[in-house]
């Protein structure tokens, strides 16, 4: 699982997961962009899941991108055309249509 | 944010690093020579790579391929660091360096990170209403110019390349330096002559 499956330019949404809600984990998907739709910017190399490597689990290798985002359709607020530019791992992203 | 170290939390330390020490995890002088290596790292290491780039074509070049290869050509040790990203800004174009999450900062080219860094306030504030965080700063962007807010939630650390201010031709790269401040690596000021 390390070469990358999404391109630059390649829409995504980012998994409207909540693992907090299931128990001790360590995410590195901010809140704020779960179940938010991007644009994978460039792939950045694949690195051991952090989520494995909190908890000294074996930490496969997965593909890690920068994504930009539209700023602020996030929040309601702010000026067109500012973006938001976020590190997430392969398997926080789903295709958006 | 800092407190003094309690008694209990320095024995809690000296166990941990033991602890580490007798797994063959990390030796006391490896301990000891990263804290070295961050206690020397300072912000006019990114200030004199950005120079170099503004005066150099083949650095320019290397900075934006490889951002860890572009400080150790500044002599920098990158072993066991995050790689380094560069976001350049353009015409256009401005980056503001966040970490909602935590407080990941370039170390290895910035030193330690400011307090306000890790502040609830900047981390909540820069990535929601980043020029209402920029006036604060009383850094005025062109109109025009779109903010593109780098939130660091991963495996880099990200320093902003700014734009060569105008007014500075003919300078050598050591004055040049002198121009750009931590707060310009981060993204908070502009370089100002």
């Amino acid at each position: 699982m390390t070469e990358p499956r999404f391109e630059p330019g390649a829409r995504i949404r980012v998994k409207a997961d909540f693992p907090e809600t299931r128990g001790p984990c360590h995410i590195r998907t901010p809140h704020y962009l779960r179940g938010r739709e991007g644009a994978v910017e460039r792939p950045l190399g694949a690195f051991p899941n952090p989520e494995d490597l909190a908890f000294a689990r074996p930490a496969a290798r997965i593909p890690l991108y920068h994504v930009r985002f539209d700023q602020p359709s996030l929040w309601n607020e702010g000026q067109a055309g500012d973006t938001v530019l976020v590190e997430l791992y392969e398997h926080w992203l789903e295709p958006a249509a | 944010m800092a407190h003094a170290a309690s008694p209990d939390s320095i024995a809690l330390l000296e166990r941990f690093t033991a602890a580490l020490a007798a797994r063959g995890i990390v030796t006391e002088d490896q301990i000891a020579a990263q804290i070295a290596r961050t206690d020397r790292a300072d912000p006019r290491i990114g200030a004199a790579m950005v120079a170099r780039a503004w005066t150099d074509p083949d650095y320019l070049a290397l900075m934006r391929r490889d951002g860890s290869a572009a400080a150790e050509a500044m002599g920098v040790s990158m072993a066991g660091a995050p790689p380094l990203g560069v976001l350049e800004d353009r015409p256009g174009l401005h980056h503001l360096v966040v970490c909602t999450l935590c407080s990941c900062y370039p170390r290895a080219v910035l030193g330690y990170p400011p307090h306000w860094y890790k502040s609830a306030a900047y981390r909540a504030r820069a990535v929601r209403d980043p020029r209402g965080v920029l006036a604060e700063w009383g850094t005025t962007l062109p109109e025009a110019t779109q903010i593109r807010v780098v939130d660091s939630t991963a495996d880099y650390r990200w320093m902003v390349l700014p734009e060569r201010p105008a007014g500075t031709e003919g300078w050598d790269a050591d004055r040049l330096a002198s121009l750009v401040t931590r707060d310009a690596l981060v993204g908070t000021r502009l370089p100002r002559p």
